[in-house]
């Protein structure tokens, strides 16, 4: 049977409403509600679902971030997660912590507890970078099955059904692998008030990048964030002949 | 510095500024679920007065068939506090399903506390699965705020009492399998017993067509030559006034907790919607006469959370004060809360009064709570009696 690992983010909630600190220098954070990375939680969701099948004989949870994130760990461990990780880090994990950092964390955890199977989200709304997965599958020497749609477990084969943009593609292949999941894998349980309770008591271990060795400086910053131009009302055209100028011309897309 | 301080009420409206972990854990859970599953439908089932039995019944997972109910039976022993927090939660989405809930989690409690081993394992394990939908039956057409002045009567004779009357205005009524009816034992003796939904003698009336609360069924029950065995009788003849009263301090809490989500909902939209609008050259939250009318509304908001949730602990640590605080906390936070939807309704302009708003049907929601659970006159009287001697 496969122990798992799932990583789960704590970001920005995906339904706030988000505004720019003066400097441009990143989302001002101070006051804005925070949650569980939306694809991570379907990573949550499918490795409980997994243990429910019996395919999986324990679910460790972590995350990287500030003291905070723990909502995340307990959240995670209320949908049926049996222990959880924190690795402290008090850099802004949407600007200063990177997908390459994550990975390194991840594997050394990996190393440690002797996981066959990481869960994933298939990227973080915050960053939206979709690397860390892979980095890590990199960083492992181990298979992938990344932006899942459906993920089953028969006679320790792992048939993953990934949705890539000619339609759904197929793979199968031995643990252990890295896993990440889609929006379309499952839908997340709603934690129930007994689970919460007995949620309480599942054990926290709380450490830092430090505590592996692992320096986190980020090798590149970012220069400048900057909302969207405002859209601009649309212009009228009197021909097809028009059209194809400024489409060509000003929109310079043809 | 003023869209500092502005931008910094996150926590503040979303009423969790000193929530302990475990609370906070609560009011997601909840705040999810409402968000998700209530919200989308409010204004469907205000219209077409649908009961989503389904939806209720899938709560159970959850836990909210007991929520204050021990452990035995399978309750999920919360606090007060913790389920104020649900009721809110579930409120901002949709009044009237967190009412319904209130009642049925009532019940529960009342068998939960008074009833004896018997009855707890007959009723309690299907209340927590939402198999048996519970109903409260108190007031009469003769007898309101005067509830001890009811003439439904049970006459014991030999293992069965026989039970004639009506009861007026029960929420859930045709829905339920499980009733806690109050009624007469004795010329000055009120009992509480469970009534079967579906028991030869009891009729339900056509669903009333309400002001609000048009998702769950409100009805005349009336009892005719109703045959209970005894065994249905909770705890002993002549505490049914104790249990009645004892139970309207939770449910005066629960009550000012749907107040508490309704105008939360309210306020939230009013603030949205003042950020977008545009007259005269200025968006609405610009100019500062409506400011002023959002920060008064703001405070009555806060100050009726803090007083529910404070008339909740005191509740939970049985304080001798806790009527006059329960009956406090349920008249301000129904006349604020009250008040900050009419304000929300009002800055809305003619789009408060289109349907798919949604603040018109918070709005008459969220008046009758100003009547239900005790009215506001009567938590007055009570008020004054924790003041004077006489």
């Amino acid at each position: 049977m496969l122990k798992v690992l799932v990583a789960a983010k704590r970001v920005v909630d995906y339904a706030a409403k988000i505004r720019l600190l003066p400097d441009n220098s990143g989302v001002d954070l101070s006051t804005v509600k925070m949650s569980m990375n939306p694809f991570c939680e379907i990573a949550v969701e499918e490795a409980v679902k997994l243990k429910e099948a019996g395919k999986v004989s324990e679910i460790t949870v972590m995350t990287a971030g500030p003291k905070q994130a723990t909502d995340v760990l307990r959240t995670a461990l209320a949908m049926g997660a049996d222990k959880a990780i924190h690795v402290q880090v008090d850099e802004r994990t949407d600007i200063h912590l990177l997908p390459l950092s994550v990975a390194r964390i991840l594997r050394a955890l990996v190393l440690r507890d002797k996981f066959n199977l990481v869960l994933l989200g298939k990227q973080s709304i915050d960053g939206d970078n979709n690397q860390t997965g892979q980095i890590l599958a990199g960083l492992l020497g181990w298979p992938q099955a990344t932006f899942l749609n459906q993920v089953t477990i028969d006679n320790d084969k792992i048939r993953a059904v990934r949705e890539i943009d000619g339609g759904l593609q197929t793979l199968e292949f031995a643990p252990p692998a890295v896993l990440t999941c889609d929006l379309r894998l499952n839908t997340p349980r709603f934690t129930a008030i007994p689970a919460i309770m007995k949620a309480k008591k599942k054990p926290i271990e709380v450490l830092t990048p430090e505590s592996f060795g692992i320096n986190i400086t980020p090798d590149y910053n970012t220069a400048n964030v900057e909302a969207p131009a405002k859209r601009k009302s649309g212009v009228m055209v009197e021909n097809v002949d028009q059209l194809i100028s400024k489409l060509k011309n000003e929109a310079k897309v043809l | 510095m003023i869209r500092n301080l502005v931008r910094k009420t996150s926590n503040l409206m979303s009423g969790n500024w000193d929530l302990n972990v475990h609370e906070q854990q609560i009011q997601d859970m909840a705040l999810k679920f409402s968000n998700k599953e209530l919200a989308p439908k409010a204004n469907e089932w205000d219209r077409d007065s649908i009961f989503p039995r389904d939806l209720i019944k899938s709560t159970a997972e959850l836990g909210f068939g007991g929520m204050y109910c021990s452990g035995t039976y399978g309750g999920s022993e919360l606090s007060r506090l913790e389920s104020s927090l649900i009721y809110e939660a579930l409120s901002k989405g949709c009044v009237s399903f967190s009412v319904y809930l209130s009642v049925h989690n009532m019940v529960a409690w009342i068998i939960d506390t008074f009833a004896d081993e018997n009855l707890k394992e007959k009723y309690l394990p299907g209340m927590f699965a939402f198999d048996k939908f519970g109903a409260y039956c108190l007031t009469e057409p003769s007898s309101g705020s005067d509830a001890a002045s009811m003439r439904t009567v049970a006459v014991l004779e030999g293992d069965y009492y026989t039970i004639n009357g009506s009861k007026m205005f029960i929420t859930g009524g045709a829905a339920a399998d499980v009733m806690a009816l109050m009624c007469k034992t004795g010329p000055k003796e009120i009992s509480c017993i469970i009534v079967e939904g579906n028991t030869p003698g009891v009729h339900f009336s056509k669903n009333e067509e309400k002001l609000g609360w048009n998702l769950h069924p409100t009805n005349l029950v009336s009892f005719d030559n109703v045959k209970i065995h005894k065994s249905n009788l909770v705890g002993k003849p002549g505490i049914g006034m104790k249990i009645a009263l004892q139970g309207l301090e939770g449910g005066r809490i629960n009550i000012a907790s749907c107040g508490l989500g309704g105008a939360w909902f309210a306020l939230e939209k009013a603030r949205d919607y003042m950020e977008n609008r545009v007259q005269f050259g200025s968006k609405l939250s610009e100019f500062q006469y409506l400011r002023f009318k959002m920060a008064e509304a703001f405070t009555k908001l806060t100050t009726s959370r803090v007083l529910v949730r404070h008339a909740a602990h005191m509740v939970d640590t049985k304080n001798t004060d806790k009527i006059p605080l329960s009956s406090m906390a349920k008249l301000v936070a129904t006349d604020y809360c009250f008040e900050i939807v009419d304000m929300a309704l009002q800055m809305h302009g003619g789009m408060g009064v289109i349907k798919s708003t949604g603040i018109e049907r918070v709005f008459r929601d969220l008046r009758i709570l100003k009547i239900v659970e005790g009215t506001n006159e009567i938590m007055r009287l009570i008020i004054s009696r924790s003041l004077f001697h006489s």
